[in-house]
């Protein structure tokens, strides 16, 4: 299956999404990431249980601390689909850029420290 | 005489006692409270004078009650633990006593998140229970708490509250008894609504001998609406208000509930009389202070004994 | 443990707003394990702090830097050598940390990054709850094992006040009565006799700075 997804998305792999922690996606809108997502397995099909339940929590409260620091919140987002979904994958993947690219560049790219 | 109040030599002389109560303003209109005391002069022994009742800011008790005092009306100084420590609360005493406060009576009080500043600090330096022993103290033994003699000891006949319907019900009976060791001269219950465990509990207390230790006031507050029956069983905490007597209330029909509500207290008070353990009645009639002179009249309370 | 929460945001901005270095020191022990104030807490904080004063366009040197213990000299004089390069210093630790740093570095303004709100305990993950005020004057033998200061919202020592409402206290519905389950508990011990006399005022002498000195040890010199 060659299924077509956005050339600027850059995939991080990580074993389960409960291993993704709230400082990797502070860290990739600091390090001037316009947006990131994390894509778990559907809720309540973890192999672990509830690790993308932890997940979820995680993006909520970064999510939380954008709003705190001042940018968009929506530039970070959780999608869920089951590993035999290819075509999701592609659709979540053109439907967070176009959702980027309403929002532009992350704002920190503007100022003089990032 | 501990403190030769009326309410005292009415209670010793074997009297069936009779007291009402008053909320102080909210603010400094002293024409209120002589208003609300005039209809009770005559018709009861002594008039409480709540305390920042439920924990909402009012004229000060004792200040109330030198007012009452004016009227030629004795006063019961109400006291909480909540809006003072053990130094306010002695100083406070000692001022009450010097302007001829003779009767007081110790309560906790309702907690701050009730009134209208949630944000305060409970002091609760002291409970009721250890506030009743630092009275008894400085009245007999002419001591403070802290252990220093007292110059002058305030003369006062020492009250307190009890809620026989709280759980657990079993100790409701060991906590009057240790407000009883504690010191206690008086009890005022809780507005009863359920006779059949006020029954059960002065029963109770009469088989310990309690009873003949301290005079127990039963408290009464006659119902104006089906309204405020329904608020006082679901939203006051440590009230027991059968059902049977909402629907009472309720057959009364429209027009007739307060005067149901009324026949219920004057019912109540009848049997009180008669009660073994029980001493007199205490008269709550919450903003309905017009009505305590025929509530006592119905009752057959009057007139009251001159001691 | 010693609980704390973290401040707002906006709050802990404000307060270093004028400084253009800030070290952030973090404290390994009890604000950690209640994931208000350990190593990861002081990355976010200043992930944070860095992202919105480049917004504000105002930037912002931060050091990071967690020590096992703030309540405790050994571990604070790993600092020593780090505290001179900034302006100011942050700390993440309870309130006792914060002032034991403080005093160790008069100059230096110190900020606290964290309310510390109570001694409690870990009842889930993220979740803790009271049981010490830290009176100085345990009864928790003759309570069964509950503490009336604590769980009461009046503290009373001779309770329950008329206002326990079917096991609740009267504050909320959701909070237990302590008296009740005093009673509770005590019964089904057997010892109901631990609360049939009288407990006295309490001597409230906690609102002086305490000092415990162990048997066998003395008070430091620096004290006479």
């Amino acid at each position: 299956m060659r299924l077509d997804y956005p050339a600027n998305i850059k995939i991080i792999r990580v074993p389960c999404t409960g291993k993704v922690d709230v400082m990797h996606l502070l860290r990739a809108i600091q390090r001037g990431a316009d947006g990131a997502y994390v894509v778990g397995c559907l809720e309540g099909t973890c192999h672990y249980n509830e690790g993308n339940l932890r997940a979820r929590e995680r993006v909520g409260h970064v999510r939380m601390l954008l709003d705190e620091i001042g940018i968009e919140s929506d530039r970070v987002r959780m999608y869920n689909l089951s590993s035999g979904e290819g075509p999701t994958f592609a659709a979540y993947a053109k439907e967070m850029t176009e959702h980027i690219k309403e929002l532009g560049p992350n704002p920190l790219k503007k100022s003089p420290g990032a | 005489m501990k403190s030769g109040s009326n309410l005292e030599k009415i209670l010793e002389a074997g009297h069936f006692a009779f007291t009402g109560e008053l909320g102080p303003p909210r603010g400094v209109g002293a024409k209120e409270v002589r208003e609300k005391a005039a209809y009770l002069k005559g018709n009861v022994d002594a008039v409480n004078i709540t305390d920042n009742q439920t924990a909402v800011v009012r004229m000060s008790s004792w200040a109330a009650s030198l007012i009452l005092i004016q009227e030629g009306i004795e006063p019961n100084f109400q006291m909480v633990c909540r809006d003072r420590n053990r130094l306010a609360m002695q100083s406070d005493i000692l001022g009450a006593s010097a302007h001829g406060i003779k009767n007081m009576l110790c309560l906790s009080g309702d907690h701050c998140q009730f009134g209208d500043h949630p944000q305060a600090k409970g002091v609760f330096d002291i409970d009721s229970m250890q506030l009743i022993s630092m009275v008894k103290g400085m009245r007999d033994e002419g001591k403070f708490l802290g252990g220093g003699d007292l110059e002058e000891a305030p003369k006062m006949f020492i009250g307190a509250a009890a809620n026989p319907f709280a759980e657990p019900f079993e100790f409701r009976v060991h906590r009057l008894a240790k407000k009883i060791q504690a010191g206690v001269d008086f009890i005022q219950t809780q507005c009863i609504y359920n006779m059949e465990k006020f029954r059960e509990w002065i029963k109770r207390a009469n088989d310990m001998g309690l009873t003949e230790k301290a005079y127990i006031l039963a408290g009464v507050t006659p119902f104006k609406s089906v309204g405020m029956a329904r608020y006082m069983a679901k939203s006051v905490p440590g009230m027991d208000v059968p059902d049977s007597l909402i629907e009472r209330l309720k057959k009364a029909g429209k027009g007739k509930v307060a005067e149901e509500g009324i026949k219920f207290a004057v019912e109540q008070i009848e049997e009180f009389k008669e009660m073994e353990g029980v001493a007199g009645v205490h008269l709550m009639a919450i903003e309905w202070e017009h009505k305590v002179p025929e509530i006592a009249e119905r009752a057959g309370v009057l007139p009251r004994p001159q001691v | 443990m010693i609980v704390a929460k973290r401040k707002p945001f906006e709050e802990i901005k404000d307060m270093i707003k004028s400084y253009k270095s800030v070290l952030n020191v973090g404290c390994g022990t009890c604000v950690a394990v209640c994931l208000a104030g350990g190593e990861k807490e002081v990355d976010v904080l200043n992930a944070e702090l860095d992202m919105a004063r480049n917004l504000d366009e105002n930037p912002i040197e931060l050091g990071a830097f967690t020590v096992e213990r703030q309540c405790d000299r050994e571990y604070l004089e790993s600092l020593d050598t780090q505290v001179d390069k900034y302006e100011a210093i942050l700390s993440m630790a309870c309130g006792a940390g914060i002032q034991f740093l403080a005093e160790r570095y008069p100059e230096k303004p110190v900020f606290p990054a964290v309310d510390t709100t109570f001694i409690g305990v870990n009842q889930d993950v993220g979740w803790y709850e009271e049981r010490c005020r830290a009176c100085s004057s345990c009864v928790l033998g003759t309570t069964g094992g509950i503490c009336p200061v604590t769980m009461c919202a009046k503290g009373l020592f001779n309770g329950p006040c008329g206002g326990t409402n079917q096991g609740s206290c009267e504050i909320n519905k959701d909070q237990p009565c302590a008296w009740y389950l005093i009673y509770e508990r005590l019964a089904k011990q057997g010892r109901l006799d631990c609360i049939m006399d009288i407990t006295p005022a309490v001597d409230w002498r906690n609102q002086t700075p305490r000092t415990v000195l162990q048997p066998g040890y003395k008070e430091p010199e620096a004290n006479h």
